[in-house]
């Protein structure tokens, strides 16, 4: 076995434990998607063409409440301005990989192949160039077609489930359900906080506007504690 | 929701160009150049700062009761919020509030 072969099957190994998160995930959005009123063709294209959950529910919840586009847009978008970071963090590990190739690996870069990947190039530096494509895409191997199915059988059983099962909190329950793990130091608990202060103080803003003031105030709040903190350890 | 088939379209379409553009960035555009640190200080804290905020008026004012205090609703959100920071887990977090919600919901009814 070649290693670039055998860098694909360790990867589409490493990737294996995010089946459990991504399937269920993957059908929770199919349902919520449809419930709004997106038909099953609009989910499904949604999952196959973002492939990033956090701000595809966030879409869809602006949506249900009727936000403008461009603020929906905004919206999930600032959600994944973190995968400017990934990527940004991966790219020196790319180097020598032909352009498509970039261009491909850039479609999916998600939360899970960013974490187990760049830990494995990280702690893997004899990697090749080649080797590191291999693996990178086999840890989405599998995950990603579970991301396109599970939505679909999502959006399939959505359309059968009727409107008086309490599924309005799904949505804020799978949020919050994000937002718990993410909470790892002080700053990221001082940014959620105001976060959720400002939003609730800013909803009288038309257009969801308040929101984006309140993920600004939060990120510059995030981003001080930070510095905060650093002065003070040193 | 009053979305439009093309609106709705319009939506998907964006997001998808944008959130591949913001992946595509450094990968294939600006290539192995540093980040300043107090950019990448910001970005560190986008999904934090935005999804809170999205999710507190939704928790607070539930839109299945008018927007009224809702304590089965209330109780759902604090389970799965303390699930998801003691256990890191995010599916364990939404089925703990998930069940919370519906054992309240069926007591209460």
């Amino acid at each position: 076995m070649t290693t670039t072969k055998r860098a694909f099957i360790r990867g589409i190994r490493d990737g294996l434990p995010f089946i459990f998160v991504v399937a269920p995930f993957a059908m929770l959005f199919g349902v919520v998607a449809t419930e709004t009123g997106l038909s099953t063709l609009q989910t499904f294209i949604f999952s196959l063409a973002v492939i990033a959950g956090a701000a595809q529910f966030a879409a869809v919840q602006l949506m249900a409440d009727n936000a403008p586009i461009l603020i929906v847009v905004a919206t999930a978008l600032a959600v994944n301005l973190r995968m400017a970071m990934y990527s940004a963090s991966i790219a020196p590990y790319l180097r020598g990989v032909p352009f498509w190739k970039r261009a491909a690996m850039s479609y999916i870069l998600v939360d899970q192949s960013y974490a187990v990947g760049l830990a494995k190039f990280e702690t893997t530096p004899e990697m090749g160039p080649s080797e590191r494509v291999a693996y990178f895409t086999g840890t989405m191997m599998i995950n990603m077609p579970l991301w396109y199915g599970g939505t679909l059988v999502g959006a399939l059983v959505g359309a059968q489930i009727p409107p008086e099962y309490a599924l309005d909190f799904a949505v804020p329950i799978t949020f919050l359900a994000l937002i718990g793990p993410m909470l790892k130091t002080a700053a990221h608990v001082m940014a959620a906080f105001t976060s959720i202060v400002m939003a609730l103080l800013l909803g009288f803003i038309p257009y969801d506007l308040g929101l984006m003031l309140a993920a600004v105030a939060a990120m510059v709040v995030g981003a001080q504690v930070e510095l905060m903190v650093q002065r003070r350890m040193a | 929701m009053t979305y439009t088939t093309v609106e709705i379209w319009a939506v998907i379409v964006l997001v998808a160009i944008g959130t591949y553009l913001i992946r595509f960035s450094f990968i294939g555009l600006i290539g192995d150049r540093d980040l300043p640190p107090w950019v990448l200080r910001h970005l560190r804290y986008t999904p934090v700062a935005v999804l809170p905020g999205l999710v507190a008026p939704l928790v607070i004012w539930p839109d299945a009761t008018g927007g009224d205090y809702d304590a089965p609703r209330l109780l759902a959100a604090a389970v799965t919020i303390l699930l998801g920071v003691v256990f890191k887990n995010m599916m364990l977090a939404i089925l703990g509030g998930g069940t919370t919600l519906f054992v309240m919901l069926s007591l209460m009814g």
